[in-house]
C-alpha cells in the first residue's frame, strides 16, 4: 500500500450530500477482475451522457480544466450505499489521495484507508468555507500532525483519525499483515471456544 | 454487567483488542459472490496465502448473473468470465460453491438463512452491504470491502472498532396494508440516510416480535440505508422454529444445546444503548419513495415535501435534485402516477412470503396492459415453493413475468435494466440515480403495494384493492 505523509494541492468541490457509491462508480462497470483501471468509469453517468464517452457533461466539475488536484471535497454522507469497494479504487485510480467530507458512510471510510485513500473528516463549517475558495487555491494535509490547512490564509482544521490506523497509512502497512502474523493466536481462539 | 444482545455476540468473538485501535474479530461464517470477491482471491495469491478456513466460507452468483436461461453460456463475456473466476477459485481453495445450476443458488442473502447456515449468535459477513439481512437471527452481520474479503479469507478475522449501539422500539399494533417494508421505509424517513451512520442498531418491541422472520429479514436488510453498520434482532421461539430442520441446523442433541444458548441471546433489562428510539406502530403507512435515497420516504397517501420550505441548505438541494431526477413536483401526492415497469425481487423481498402476499393480492386479478411485470425469486429454493403451492399459474395468469434467481433489477448489472426517464416500482432497497440503469426512476416499496400498482398501473393505496 502507498504510503501517506503530507499533501499539498489543489481540491475539486463536490457540494453535493449522499454521495453514493453507484454514483462514483455504476454496477455495469464492476465486472473487472482486477483492481486497475476503475477511474476512467469515476463518476461515470454524471461525467458523460453517453457511454462512449463523446459527450461529457459540461456542467460536471471533473469536466472542468480549471479544477484539479489529488483532493477531493464533498458534502456530507459521503460514499453511502453500496459496500463496493471499487469506489475508491476508482477515486485513488483518478489521482485522488485524499477526501475530505463532513460525514462518510463506515464502509466507504473502511474501503479507503484499506487502500492508501484518507477519508478527513472536517466541521460542517470548514467544509463550506472550503467549497468558498476559488479553483486555484491549495489545501496542505499533514497526516502526521493531523491537520488539513487553507494555504493562502493559514486556517487549519484538525481531523481525528484512530492511531492504529494513523500509523498504518504512514508506514503503507495494511491489516493483512498484522493478521497473518496472528494466526496462532487466532488458532488458540479457535480452540478455546471449541 | 449488564449487556445488550450485540455485546454479548461482540465479546464472544475478540480475540484480541489492540491498545489504542481496533479489536480483532473473529468471524464464524463468510458468504462470498463473484463482484466482490476476485480481487481478494488475486491478493490472496500474491502473498502466496490460502484460505484459512476454507469450511467456514459459502460462495454462490447472484449479483452479475442473468435470470433467463441460466442453463446456456452466459451471454455477456465479462459477466462469465466473472462467474467463471468464481468457479476457479473456489475449486482452488476448496469452497463450496452454490453457483448457477445448484439447487442452492440464490441472492447470498437469501440463501443463508434458508439453508440453516445463518444462527443466532454468529458473526457474519459478505462482500455486500446487505449482509445486515442475517442480523434478524440474532447475529452480529455486516457489510465489508474487498479487502476486508482477502482479510476473512487469509485470517477468518478483521480489525473492528466497536460501533455505538442504537435500540429502535416499534411498540403497537400494524395497520391494514402495512408491511414490514413499510415499517423499515417509515424508520429511513424518519431518521434520514445517515441517521445511524456509526452505530449497530437493534429492532425491539411488540411489532418486531410479531413479525415473521421473513419480514425481521426484511428490516434488517435495509439497517444498511439509513448508514448503520448493521441491525439485529434477538432471537426467540419464531427464531427457533424458522431454522429447525433446515439443510444446515444443528439437529438432535446439537440442537438442544444450541436452543439453550440461542435463548441467552437478548438484551440485559438494565443495559444501556448510546441511543434509543421510540415509534408507534400505528403511525405508519403504507410508504412509498420519491427521491433518490431510501431516506426520501411518505406515506403512499402524502404529499412530496415542498422543496423551498426546507430550511437546510444543504437538504433542499438534495431534495431538488432528485425531484429533477426523478421527474416529481415538490407538494404533489404520487397516488395516480402512471409507472412503466414493477420489479419484486432483491435480498429485501424475494422470499416465499413476500410472494405469497403478492400472488394472494392478484389472484383472478390483471395487471395493466401498460406496465411490465417481473419476479426475480431469491433463490432457487424460492422458485421451487413458488411452484409448489402454484403461485407461478396465479403469476401467469395475472400476466406477471417469473424470471430465475438472481439480483437482477436490484442493481441492474446484467441485462435487467430499467430504461432511461421510466418509473419503477420496485420492492429492492435503493433507489440511487441509474441504480436500475442509466437514468432509470425508481420508486421502493412493499410487495403489496408494488403488486397494486401492477394492477392499477399506476401509483395506488394498496388498502383499495384489499
Ligand atoms: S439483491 Fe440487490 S441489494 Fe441484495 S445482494 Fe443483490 S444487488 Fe445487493
Amino acid at each position: 500500500m502507498d504510503k501517506i505523509t503530507t499533501i499539498q494541492s489543489r481540491f475539486v468541490p463536490m457540494p453535493i450530500e449522499n454521495i453514493d457509491t453507484d454514483q462514483i462508480i455504476p454496477a455495469r462497470f464492476l465486472k473487472a477482475t482486477t483492481r486497475d483501471g476503475f477511474g476512467k468509469n469515476l463518476f461515470r453517468d454524471w461525467r458523460y451522457s453517453n457511454d462512449d464517452e463523446s459527450q461529457p457533461k459540461a456542467d460536471f466539475v471533473l469536466n472542468h480544466k480549471i479544477y484539479s488536484g489529488e483532493i477531493l471535497v464533498a458534502g456530507k454522507n459521503f460514499g453511502c450505499g453500496s459496500s463496493r469497494e471499487h469506489a475508491a479504487w476508482a477515486i485513488k485510480d483518478y489521482g485522488f489521495k485524499v477526501v475530505i467530507s463532513s460525514f462518510f458512510a463506515d464502509i466507504f471510510k473502511n474501503n479507503a484507508l484499506n487502500n492508501g485513500l484518507l477519508p478527513i473528516t472536517v466541521s460542517d463549517v470548514f467544509l463550506q468555507q472550503l467549497f468558498q475558495l476559488s479553483p486555484a487555491d491549495t489545501l496542505t494535509v499533514s497526516l502526521e500532525a493531523q491537520t488539513v490547512c487553507i494555504d493562502k490564509s493559514g486556517q487549519k482544521e484538525s481531523f481525528e483519525i484512530n492511531s492504529y490506523k494513523k500509523t498504518c497509512l504512514l508506514h503503507g502497512y495494511d491489516d493483512i499483515d498484522y493478521l497473518i502474523n496472528m494466526r496462532t493466536a487466532i488458532e488458540q481462539f479457535e480452540q478455546k471456544v471449541a | 454487567m449488564a449487556k445488550t444482545l450485540f455485546e454479548k455476540i461482540w465479546d464472544k468473538h475478540v480475540v484480541k483488542q489492540i491498545e489504542g485501535g481496533p479489536s480483532i474479530l473473529y468471524i464464524d461464517k463468510h458468504f462470498i459472490h463473484e463482484v466482490t470477491s476476485p480481487q481478494a482471491f488475486k491478493g490472496l495469491e500474491k502473498r502466496e496465502l490460502s484460505v484459512f478456513r476454507p469450511k467456514q466460507v459459502v460462495a454462490t452468483a447472484d449479483h452479475n448473473v442473468p435470470t433467463l436461461n441460466q442453463h446456456l453460456p452466459i451471454k455477456d463475456e465479462l459477466s462469465r468470465i466473472q462467474v467463471q473466476q468464481l468457479i476457479e477459485n473456489c475449486k482452488k481453495h476448496q469452497i463450496e460453491l452454490y453457483g448457477l445450476g445448484h439447487p442452492f443458488q440464490g441472492i447470498v442473502h437469501v440463501i443463508g438463512p434458508e439453508l440453516g447456515i445463518t444462527q443466532p449468535g454468529m458473526t457474519i459477513v459478505c462482500g455486500d452491504s446487505h449482509t445486515s439481512t442475517h442480523g434478524a437471527f440474532g447475529t452480529i452481520a455486516f457489510g465489508i470491502g474487498t479487502s476486508e474479503v482477502e482479510m476473512v479469507f487469509a485470517s477468518q478475522c478483521l480489525m473492528q472498532t466497536k460501533p455505538k449501539l442504537m435500540r429502535i422500539n416499534i411498540e403497537g399494533e400494524l395497520n391494514k396494508g402495512v408491511v414490514a417494508k413499510d415499517i423499515i421505509l417509515y424508520i429511513i424517513a424518519q431518521i434520514s440516510a445517515s441517521g445511524a451512520t456509526g452505530y449497530f442498531v437493534e429492532y425491539a418491541g411488540s411489532a418486531i416480535r410479531s413479525l415473521s422472520m421473513e419480514a425481521r429479514m426484511t428490516i434488517c436488510n435495509m439497517s444498511i440505508e439509513m448508514g448503520a453498520r448493521g441491525g439485529m434482532i434477538a432471537p426467540d421461539e419464531i427464531t427457533f422454529q424458522y431454522i429447525k430442520g433446515r439443510q444446515f441446523a444443528p439437529s438432535g442433541e446439537s440442537w438442544d444445546q444450541k436452543i439453550q444458548e440461542w435463548a441467552a441471546l437478548y438484551s440485559d433489562a438494565d443495559a444501556v444503548f448510546d441511543q434509543e428510539i421510540h415509534i408507534d406502530a400505528t403511525a405508519i403507512q403504507p410508504m412509498i419513495t420519491y427521491g433518490t435515497n431510501p431516506g426520501l420516504g411518505i406515506a403512499i397517501n402524502g404529499f412530496i415535501p415542498v422543496a423551498e420550505s426546507i430550511p437546510d441548505e444543504g437538504e433542499r438541494h438534495t431534495i431538488e435534485k432528485a425531484l429533477q431526477y426523478m421527474g416529481l413536483e415538490s407538494g404533489k401526492s404520487l397516488l395516480g402516477l402512471p409507472v412503466q415497469h414493477i420489479f419484486i425481487g432483491s435480498c429485501t423481498n424475494s422470499r416465499i412470503e413476500d410472494l405469497r402476499q403478492v400472488a394472494l393480492l392478484v389472484k383472478g386479478r390483471k395487471k395493466n396492459a401498460h406496465v411490465q411485470v417481473m419476479i426475480v425469486p431469491g433463490s432457487q429454493q424460492v422458485s421451487k415453493q413458488v411452484q409448489a403451492e402454484g403461485l407461478d399459474k396465479i403469476f401467469q395468469e395475472a400476466g406477471f413475468e417469473i424470471r430465475q434467481a438472481g439480483c437482477s433489477a436490484c442493481l441492474g448489472m446484467n441485462e435487467d435494466k430499467i430504461p432511461a426517464g421510466e418509473y419503477c416500482i420496485s420492492t429492492s432497497n435503493r433507489n440511487f440515480e441509474g441504480r436500475q440503469g442509466a437514468g432509470a426512476r425508481t420508486l421502493l416499496a412493499s410487495p403489496l403495494t408494488a403488486a397494486a400498482a401492477a394492477i392499477t398501473g399506476v401509483v395506488t393505496d394498496v388498502r383499495e384493492l384489499m
